[in-house]
């Protein structure tokens, strides 16, 4: 609804995986959703596809979370391809962010 | 001097009713009956817990508290849902009148917090970054007051009884730090929920915790609330009624701590000139009067005679009916010469009609209470009372009951209550009617008594406060001009009324009629009589005067005869020679000269 799915670059390949996690700063949660994503997508690939990751902090930009109707930390959001998932929490879950992110190990 | 803190408490408390009192460290809810429960508000910057099961109002006493904070104290504040969609809730709260989308505009910020249902879940959360966000916008709103609803939501989500404290104490931890005045709002399952684990540590956090419940009480539901905790003040920690109005939530705290207000001396009509004359002047301004009776003993029309001579006094006057609309009452007291049209025309008198059991006695006597604010009323009847005393009974209803007449006396408010009553015996009163007639000051009892065929309303002051006022039974009469009381007639021991009254002083009336009659022609024989008498007198009198007249004749004649007879004896003598005059032979005497 409120969360346009960024427009990728432009090609013809394969739609990439575009992500966007929401964090507070270096908050126990959040940092370690950070490492997470390391460990789920590591040297930034999917399945040998690169992943665009963006990184938000919410305690540098607060009312982005709002806006962004981003209400827990941390929050990761598939902004593509579509439909926009969403992940709430560490991370720590694997399997269930995977699945959630439509990645096939 | 316990006097004088009494009284200055009392005036501060229905100050604060009105919503104009702002004690330093209090923070006005605006909800009514509310501040006054808490000696002016809920903590300032603090933090507040509502709990209590689905559906008793937590959300919308949780709203009102913002709402009101910014649109009567101008206090920005946020809301935080994580249960209902804002979109809904604006939705609802546009019922009770509160324009959300205008205030939204600069006062009032609603974060949807709900949670989708399609979130996944990856692991552990906190609220750090939502804290921080909230901190910006409150920062940029210049906030002072915030509104978690729903948090049982989000410590579902957490499923964790560690992870829960934690974040309640992040989320304590933020509002202490923010200076925020907090309201929470969680649901409980239970019945006690004090009982329930997860809250315990949510009301060790909280300042001040009100808890809200909804139960039914004889097939009715009925709300209350209780304030549980209220660290570092004074709150009355009973249980109160609590409604759900057109203007919110309301509390049935009628900020009665004494009985100490002002008496009036001044009387107000009854409406009957009669019934004005036994309470020698009328009801006292600002007292409570019951008119009791069986039905049909016309209780509403006195109700209606009293109504319309407010009218007429220029005072607003509330009309709350549970048994008949507007129309019908109107139409109904036509027929005895009362005449309400053109007071409702005028906006002097409003009628509120509703039935008695679509709510509480609580709620019932909450709007009342509020329709007489708006209304601006002097004077208020309510016909019949007893309609909420038998749909919610026991003592609850009578200490609401209490209360509330309590205040309307205060208020100067001169209320009038109608009471379906059999007779007046103390037993039967209690338990139809709650033991009104002890609230009261002024108890009027209505009543038929059945003679000869037919029923005839009796009227009876059976107490009135203050006041001398007649102790007879008198007969209410109902005709097209009006109201009237007369006089009953007693005769050998027995009140006779209506017909069988007539009848008697038909009979009275005949007797003194022919009574009056046989005088005057007692009268006018003996008048006769002395006519007669008198022309017989003259008569008489006329015939003793010719009979006198005769005999003076008779005598003058008389004298006359006897000179003659004299000579004539004495030619005899002489012709005898003395023996005709044996006293020698003298002269013959003179005759005699009648005296």
């Amino acid at each position: 609804m409120k969360h346009e799915p960024a427009r990728g670059p432009a090609s013809s390949g394969p739609k990439p995986l575009s992500l966007r996690l929401y964090v507070a700063g270096e908050a126990p949660n959040s940092a370690a959703a950070i490492r997470n994503l390391g460990i789920l997508f590591p040297g930034g690939e999917a399945s040998g596809k690169p992943v665009e990751i963006e990184i938000v902090d919410l305690l540098k930009e607060p009312l982005r979370g709002l806006a962004d109707g981003v209400v827990l930390s941390p929050t990761l959001v598939r902004l593509g391809p579509p439909p926009v998932r969403r992940v709430v929490g560490n991370l720590s879950n694997h399997e269930a962010v995977l699945l959630a992110l439509g990645v096939v190990p | 001097m316990r006097m004088n803190h009494r009284h200055r408490c009392s005036h501060l408390q229905i100050s604060a009713y009105s919503g104009v009192v702002k004690a330093p460290d209090r923070l006005p809810t605006f909800v009514p009956g509310l501040d006054a429960l808490t000696d002016g508000g809920l903590l300032r910057g603090r933090t507040t817990l509502i709990v209590g099961g689905p559906g008793c109002g937590k959300t919308i006493l949780a709203l009102q508290v913002l709402v009101e904070g910014a649109r009567r104290a101008r206090e920005p504040g946020i809301f935080v849902a994580f249960e209902e969609r804002t979109r809904e809730i604006v939705a609802d709260a546009s019922a009770f009148g509160w324009d959300l989308p205008r205030l939204q505009k600069d006062r009032l910020f609603f974060l949807d917090a709900h949670l989708d249902s399609s979130t996944v879940h990856g692991g552990a959360f906190d609220l750090a970054g939502l804290l921080a966000g909230l901190s910006a916008k409150a920062r940029e709103l210049g906030a002072r007051r915030i509104v978690f609803d729903g948090i049982d939501m989000l410590l579902a989500q957490l499923d964790d009884p560690a992870a829960e404290r934690l974040e309640l104490l992040r989320l304590h931890q933020w509002l202490y730090e923010s200076g925020l005045s907090g309201i929470i709002t969680a649901k409980t399952e239970q019945v006690d929920p004090s009982r329930s684990p997860r809250y315990g540590f949510l009301q060790y956090l909280a300042d001040c915790v009100v808890l809200l419940q909804h139960r039914l009480v004889d097939t009715v539901a009925s709300r209350h609330l209780q304030i549980l905790k209220y660290r570092g003040g004074k709150a009355s920690c009973n249980e109160f009624p609590m409604v759900l109005s057109g203007r919110g939530v309301e509390v049935a705290e009628y900020a009665v701590d004494s009985l100490e207000h002002e008496i009036s001396t001044k009387r107000v009509s009854s409406g009957v000139p009669d019934l004005d004359a036994m309470l020698e002047g009328g009801y006292f301004r600002g007292s409570s009067i019951l008119i009791s009776g069986a039905s049909g003993t016309a209780k509403s029309t006195l109700a209606g005679a009293f109504a319309d001579a407010a009218c007429r006094r220029r005072e607003n006057t509330l009309f709350v009916s549970f048994d008949e609309g507007s129309a019908q009452i109107v139409r109904n007291l036509r027929s005895v010469g009362i005449r309400l049209d053109r007071h409702l025309k005028s906006g002097r008198l409003h009628i509120y009609s509703t039935s008695a059991r679509a709510r509480t006695a609580e709620e019932h006597l909450l709007q009342i209470r509020s329709l007489v604010e708006s209304h601006r009323s002097r004077c208020l009847v309510i016909d019949p009372l007893s309609a909420l005393t038998s749909t919610v009974g026991g003592p609850e209803a009578r200490s609401n009951l209490e209360r509330f007449l309590a205040l309307e006396r205060k208020l100067n408010i001169t209320t009038l209550a109608t009471s379906h009553l059999q007779g007046i015996s103390e037993a039967h009163e209690t338990a139809t009617s709650a033991g009104v007639s002890t609230l009261v000051d002024t108890w009027i009892h209505l009543s038929y008594v059945i003679q000869g065929g037919e029923r005839n309303r009796a009227l009876t002051i059976v107490k009135s406060r203050g006041m001398g006022h007649s102790n007879q039974v008198r007969e209410l009469l109902l005709a097209r001009r009006g109201l009237s009381l007369t006089d009953v007639y007693t005769a050998g021991g027995a009140v006779l009324m209506g017909t069988l009254r007539w009848e008697r002083e038909e009979q009275e009336r005949e007797a003194r009629l022919q009574e009056g009659r046989a005088f005057e022609e007692r009268q006018r024989v003996t008048q006769d009589s002395v006519a007669d008498l008198s022309s017989r007198m003259e008569a008489l009198r006329r015939e003793r005067d010719e009979k006198e007249q005769d005999l003076k004749r008779m005598k003058a004649a008389r004298t006359g005869d006897v000179g003659t007879g004299a000579t004539r004896i004495g030619e005899i003598g002489r012709m005898r020679r003395g023996r005709a005059n044996p006293k020698g032979s003298g002269p013959a005497r003179p005759p005699r000269r009648k005296p």
